[in-house]
């Protein structure tokens, strides 16, 4: 295998600037996504590793240009609709709906 | 809603926080989603938010300092850490928790390269750095220039071993007890070990 069949997150041992220290407080939204993960991990239904599986497939630009809990949360979702627990479609149509509401 | 606009519909509050931003509204719209297909009940997700919120490194600082004042319980610590946080109440799961300890020929760091798997039971969420790219690429690498970012500088003949964590397996370092504390109690001793300490990029100091 070559170094460039490596995976977007597999990205131990490479080049890089120095480790940035700031701290956020996390945001309620950052905090509920880790919860929806935690409980739908509890109940069978999201695995940490089908959250990595998520984060791990989705386009590299996006693993690079979103945070942290916004990779979560496409993770999530995309396993969600994948595995038939909510319709296909269904969060970005919802995310729409709720947009239009600001 | 009083002054229902032609392109907004106010039926929120306005400081709603779950409409504070683009990212808030997807949580939201999963939410709901999982809510209405029965997956999440209602106040669940809310629930596990607080007790989230109760799990702070000053749990893993009490396991920390138990280790240094009772030889017993280190040694059951070291030998399977998930039993032994038990102790405290703490429930590991489905990931072991394997504990490493420091001593005055070896300096152990945690780091997981491919996400940012940690001991969240034990010290709740991570810090943003453990999270960053540099610092998963680096860590294994050059992990005594990443430590002399954090300060923490070791001399030569100080091994160092880094661990990196996978979804199966989650580290925490048991820092060395500095001198100078004899004699201190539990309580005292747990609030000198920072979060960082457990994860290798801080030494506590007496």
């Amino acid at each position: 295998m070559s170094e460039t069949d490596r995976g977007h997150h597999d990205i131990g041992g490479d080049p890089a600037g120095p480790v940035p220290r700031a701290e956020h407080a996390l945001a309620p939204w950052e905090k509920e996504v880790d919860a929806i993960r935690y409980v739908l991990g509890q109940k069978g239904l999201m695995s940490a590793d089908k959250l990595r599986l998520g984060i791990e497939q989705m386009p590299a630009e996006d693993y690079r240009r979103l945070s942290y809990y916004e990779r979560w949360l496409a993770s999530i979702a995309w396993t969600m609709e994948k595995d038939g627990v909510i319709p296909p479609g269904s969060f970005a149509a919802r995310v729409a709906e709720l947009e239009a509401k600001r | 809603m009083p002054h229902d606009g032609p392109h907004h519909h106010h039926d929120h509050a306005p400081d709603d926080p779950s409409f504070a931003s683009r990212s808030a509204i997807g949580a939201r719209a999963l939410r709901e989603l999982l809510e209405e297909a029965g997956v999440l009940a209602p106040g669940e997700v809310a629930r596990q938010v607080e007790r989230m919120d109760t799990i702070t490194p000053a749990l893993g600082a009490q396991v920390v300092a138990r280790a240094w004042v009772d030889p017993a319980f280190k040694a059951r610590l070291l030998a399977d850490g998930s039993a032994a946080v038990r102790e405290f109440g703490v429930e590991m799961g489905a990931t072991p928790l394997h504990v490493v300890e420091n001593t005055d020929t070896i300096h152990n760091m945690i780091v997981c390269t491919l996400c940012s798997c940690y001991p969240k039971p034990l010290l709740g969420i991570p810090p943003d750095w453990y999270k960053s790219f540099e610092y998963r690429s680096r860590a294994v690498r050059e992990p005594r220039v990443v430590l002399a970012e954090f300060g923490v500088r070791l001399s030569d003949s100080m091994a160092v071993r880094v661990h990196d964590s996978t979804a199966d397996l989650r580290y925490l370092v048991l820092p060395r007890r500095p001198a100078g504390t004899d004699g201190w109690d539990e309580a005292r001793l747990a609030e000198i070990v920072s979060r960082d300490c457990m994860i290798g990029t801080a030494l506590p100091n007496a």
